[in-house]
């Protein structure tokens, strides 16, 4: 990679690498633990009275609804896996997304390199 | 954040899906101008982040949690058009998956918490950027300032989505100054985590900040100034 200094001290896969374990212990172990109260919206359909005006949602009976996982009983499990769940299947959609994306527009002239 | 079906009256989230469908196709075609071989596992890598850091519901008044919403952060990772298609697709999971976030709601949500988070905090960003110098301290306070502004223009356009249809009978004002009140408080925790992982970022491949392009700095010496913005 031109223009990166060699005291450089990680390098490109194992960043993502890192990134990606980061996120599966934040999923994991720190997301069963969450404040489990009503966020901001949600407070304020409450305290404001349209909270009532939500509709069951279409997808409400799939088997990791609401963030947890059917056939798995323990709380803080059933979070945890939905968790590593989302962040497996977001990385692959979205790597996905973005390598359709590169190879249907890809425009070599106008693209940015990085680390330039 | 999340908006479930029946917030807001079908016609209103119609629209909002023309229209954020609108907003993700041009960010479509600006993404297929950016991206190169690196930034696509990157962009993998930021909305799979996002992702779980979107799961940990924080405290903020009583009763009241907030948790990050990301497209600032994304956007100053990756560039406001990739970013805001990374949010889009941790969206369309989380509806899609774990039922968070209405289906006729998606476009809605697409709107308030991929676009209006990724392009209005990335042009906060760049004004905070204009006012600071150019160090990477500066890029990690103006990253900050810019996410906690983002949450509360996330605020902004439920609102005026629910003055065009909302289905409840509390007035727009009244709304108005709830979402607000509460999203200033929820933008001080978005500030302080994605000021966080910018300086982490930055202190380890300051080369992969979009938003650290113009910082014609040593890179090496850059990791050693984020450090200390980090510690």
């Amino acid at each position: 990679m031109k223009g990166v200094s060699r005291r450089m001290r990680l390098g490109f896969g194992a960043f993502i690498a890192a990134g990606l374990i980061l996120a599966l212990v934040l999923a994991f172990f720190v997301s069963p633990s969450a404040s489990g109260d009503p966020d901001g919206l949600n407070k304020v359909a409450i305290d404001k009275g349209f909270a009532d005006t939500e509709k069951d949602h279409a997808l409400g009976d799939t088997p990791t609804a609401g963030y947890e996982v059917r056939g798995v009983d323990d709380d803080r499990l059933s979070t945890g896996v939905a968790g590593v769940i989302g962040v497996a299947v977001t990385f692959a959609v979205a790597g996905g997304v973005m390598l359709v994306v590169r190879r249907a527009r890809r425009t070599s002239a106008r693209s940015v390199p990085l680390g330039s | 954040m999340h908006i479930p079906d029946g917030f807001i009256d079908g016609t209103t989230s119609a629209g909002a899906a023309v229209v954020a469908a609108g907003g993700v196709g041009a960010t479509l075609r600006r993404a297929g101008e950016v991206l190169d071989e690196r930034r696509v596992p990157l962009a993998g890598l930021v909305a799979a982040f996002v992702f779980a850091v979107q799961m940990l519901n924080f405290p903020v008044v009583s009763g009241t949690s907030g948790h990050l919403l990301g497209g600032a952060l994304a956007a100053v990772l990756v560039g406001p058009a990739v970013g805001a298609l990374c949010v889009t697709v941790v969206l369309a999971v989380q509806a899609l998956l774990f039922a968070d976030g209405g289906l006729s709601a998606l476009g809605l949500n697409v709107l308030n918490m991929a676009l209006v988070t990724a392009f209005g905090g990335y042009a906060v960003f760049l004004l905070a950027r204009r006012v600071m110098s150019r160090t990477p301290s500066s890029v990690v306070a103006a990253a900050g300032i810019a996410a906690a502004v983002s949450v509360v223009l996330s605020a902004l356009a439920f609102t005026a989505e629910y003055a065009i249809g909302g289905t409840g009978t509390a007035s727009v004002a009244t709304v108005a100054g709830a979402m607000v009140g509460v999203h200033v408080l929820i933008g001080v925790g978005e500030g302080v985590i994605t000021a966080l992982v910018v300086g982490a970022v930055l202190a380890t491949r300051p080369d992969l900040v979009w938003g650290a392009r113009d910082l014609a700095i040593d890179h090496a010496d850059a990791a050693l100034v984020a450090e200390e913005v980090v510690a």
